[in-house]
């Protein structure tokens, strides 16, 4: 590793960390309806969307409510987006005059992105107007983030309010989340990434005869302004087919870690957002010293693996070091590492490299941040609600040690919310190991992996991870786009969101409705080293063991033959 | 459930049109006026106004005077851009390295540089290292009758070494400095 690489690592977390506290503060004001220094542009924008939808935003619900005009707006989004998506060919801006989609592939991209998962099964630059791309795809990349916000929100008013029945309103949640949250960051970040090189017109592809004398086509689009709120939003799907590794959508060094710091900075600073609605800002400061603690494990693991010559190329009168097949040489091994960490850690699911050519453990991390459910960081609003289901769990644990009844911020956990934190512990152990052992034990479906061996188990199991997770990155030599994966993986992606969102839902009502204690003595303090301690070994304990027989079939099979000749 | 579908739909169709609509607008008016190079996909014109291509996007050029962009699994295609996906396990990618790393050595000296054998995450990385880039000189000069500090001096000049990446040279920037200047051409 050379002086740049430290310099971006260092410029990376300084990008992540340094607006987080002040972004935070921000959004809780954003979300709890105060004045910000938008408000005399976005109000009455925001007020014309309530009087459209004939939203009295004054007016809070109960959890029930809340949980029903989620799935109503989820419902009329997959709707929406799958018939733009069948019918684009009859649809305008469309230059290219491309047809629509086949249903299977229409249902699961529209469930990717209504999700926020965001797994490509297509590739952009070749089956999707400018018209899916921008009112279809780019429009959920703004909403399922907010819807997240919206959850995660919901959650900590559930911690905050004493003897409450309403959690507040969904709408409201949404819009303001959406208009004040994520629009102006967009702005900010697409203009910085046209300035970089990254094409933003509306023009049909350009033709250019190159030197070699061959015709060469030029795709362009709206492309800066998707991917913007694609990193921004932890969505990940590229404009173009691969990702942030294509020269128009990352196209310098610069871009690159612009591009990588966005992924987590809604993320690092909804952490504060928390602290703010628990009045308790030592709370994100212990959750931020966890989750630093995983990702820095997590990015010094790929990076020692992805640092490592290949054995298979040993005898070769090549350069003997770091594999840069799969990479781009603007970014080099440490900004490939550094992304995979960060899009797996994140439930962003962009890529730079492709994580299919990794070393076996390099490519193990990614796939693991995903096991534990994406909560290091993670996705905008889902990170943290993730996050703090994995709290409740530790607190329950310290509980049962102790012999004392747990609490968490003066809440106390009783059967009803210990069963639903269960109930959200099955959903990765279904999505991956069911789900994937399905796919895997089917003749049909087993036959879309593309390399042999253990990395052709470890290609399906990423899919299935990347589905449930919501994360959207791939093993991209899976041929994924066959209808049983289009269907199943669609599944998976429904199942790892509301697996998570509806019991969340429950748990933040019913804790919502209960006092709130004060915290004393006696309780159990959830803000030092001891708690932070305790909480990675939950997470690293309930949320990953599950998967150590599967990742031994997988990655550390491949591992082991790779490096050991076994 | 049947209450909150007007909401929904127009709050959808609302966000349509600020988010997938308007925004992408507003980017667009800003970027054509302020960055329309860029935001036109960086294209570069001959002296008749004819596209020879994009700066950021690889192309493959044939023959010994030529400097060699890095392999492309997708065969330099735009649409759709691919890469190979290879594992490193497996056998198909240790047999494509070996072979083209023994093309590569009858022109150069030394161990072949990495990104001259492997294929990149684009296919369209348009990108070498310096290293790679010099390991060509000698070829490149021989084809085209050039001393090879003449070329040495013309990648120096092309390097790019931002603080948070590698150095890299564009090749299509070279090869295009090699077309376009009258003391570059093979002197027949």
């Amino acid at each position: 590793m050379h002086s740049n690489d430290f310099l971006l690592i260092l410029a990376f977390f300084a990008l992540v960390l340094i607006p987080a506290p002040f972004l935070g503060r921000y959004l809780y004001r954003v979300m709890e309806g105060e004045k910000t220094w938008l408000s005399p542009v976005l109000q009455p924008v925001e007020r014309l969307c309530y009087r459209v939808a004939g939203v009295d935003d004054e007016r809070e619900h109960d959890w029930q409510t809340y949980a029903l005009a989620l799935l109503a707006f989820t419902l009329v989004s997959l709707l929406t987006l799958f018939s733009i998506l069948m019918l684009q060919g009859s649809l305008p801006l469309n230059p290219q005059q491309l047809s629509g989609l086949e249903w299977t592939l229409a249902f699961n991209t529209a469930v990717s992105f209504a999700t926020n998962t965001n797994w490509q099964a297509y590739s952009g630059e070749a089956q999707l107007s400018y018209f899916s791309q921008m009112l279809g795809l780019g429009v959920q990349n703004f909403v399922s983030p907010a819807v997240g916000l919206a959850v995660l929100v919901v959650f900590c008013r559930g911690i905050a309010r004493r003897s409450s029945n309403s959690v507040g309103n969904f709408w409201v949640d949404l819009t303001r989340g959406t208009l004040y949250g994520l629009l102006p960051l967009c702005l900010l970040l697409a203009l910085f990434l046209v300035w970089q090189g990254v094409p933003q017109t509306f023009q049909a592809y350009v033709t250019a005869h190159t030197l070699g004398g061959t015709d060469q086509v030029v795709p362009l689009g709206p492309a800066a302004s998707q991917i913007a709120i694609k990193q921004l939003g932890t969505n990940g799907g590229g404009f173009f087919g691969v990702n942030s590794a294509h020269p128009f959508e990352n196209p310098t060094a610069w871009s690159n870690l612009f591009e990588m710091a966005a992924i987590l900075l809604i993320p690092a600073a909804l952490l504060f957002t928390f602290g703010h609605y628990v009045k308790d800002l030592r709370q994100s400061r212990a959750l931020l010293a966890c989750m630093l603690i995983l990702f820095s494990i997590g990015l010094a693991g790929t990076l020692y693996a992805e640092y490592q010559p290949n054995p298979a190329l040993a005898a070769l009168p090549i350069e003997q070091g770091a594999s840069l097949e799969g990479k781009e040489s603007r970014f080099g091994t440490t900004a490939s590492a550094l992304w995979a960490t960060a899009t797996t850690a994140a439930s962003n699911g962009s890529v730079n490299a492709m994580h299919d050519s990794f070393s076996p453990l390099g490519a193990m991390v990614p796939l693991f941040n995903m096991m534990l459910g994406e909560v290091i960081f993670g996705g905008v609003g889902a990170g943290l609600y993730g996050m703090l289901l994995f709290v409740l769990i530790a607190v329950f644990l310290a509980g049962l040690m102790i012999g004392r009844s747990p609490e968490y911020l003066g809440k106390k956990l009783e059967a009803r919310e210990v069963r639903l934190l269960v109930a959200t512990l099955l959903v990765m152990p279904v999505g991956v190991l069911v789900f994937g052992s399905l796919a895997a034990s089917l003749p049909g479906p087993a036959a879309s992996v593309s390399n042999p061996g253990a990395h052709g188990f470890s290609q399906l199991l990423y899919a299935y991870t990347s589905g449930t997770a919501n994360n959207g990155s791939a093993f991209a030599g899976f041929a994924a786009g066959t209808p049983y994966h289009n269907l199943m993986l669609g599944l998976a992606m429904l199942l790892g969101r509301f697996g998570y969102i509806l019991p969340i839902l429950a748990i933040a009502g019913s804790l919502a409705a209960k006092t709130r204690a004060p915290v004393g003595s006696n309780s159990f303090p959830t803000h030092g080293p001891l708690f932070v301690t305790l909480l990675t070994l939950t997470i690293l304990l309930v949320g990953g063991l599950t998967f150590l027989p599967a990742l031994a079939l997988g990655p550390i099979a491949e591992h082991l033959t790779l490096f050991q000749g076994l | 459930m049947f209450k909150q579908l007007r909401p929904a739909v127009s709050v959808l169709a609302f966000m349509t049109l600020i988010t997938g609509v308007l925004y992408p607008l507003a980017v667009t008016a800003v970027a054509q006026l302020a960055l329309p190079a860029q935001a036109n996909g960086s294209l570069l014109h001959n002296a008749q106004g004819a596209v020879r291509g994009s700066a950021l996007l690889a192309q493959p050029v044939a023959g010994a005077e030529w400097f060699q962009a890095r392999p492309s699994a997708a065969d330099y295609a735009s649409v759709p851009s691919g890469a190979s996906n290879l594992a490193p396990s497996n056998p198909a990618l240790a047999a494509r390295i070996a072979a083209d790393a023994q093309r590569w050595q009858a022109e150069g000296q030394g161990a072949v540089p990495m990104e001259l054998v492997t294929t990149s995450a684009s296919g369209l990385d348009p990108h070498l290292s310096p290293a790679a880039a010099r390991y060509q000189v000698a070829r490149i000069a021989a084809a085209r009758g050039l001393p090879a500090s003449r070329l040495e001096q013309l990648i120096e000049q092309h390097v790019q070494a931002p603080l948070v990446g590698p150095a890299v040279v564009n090749v299509l920037a070279l090869n295009l400095a090699l077309a376009d200047n009258p003391s570059l051409v093979p002197s027949e």
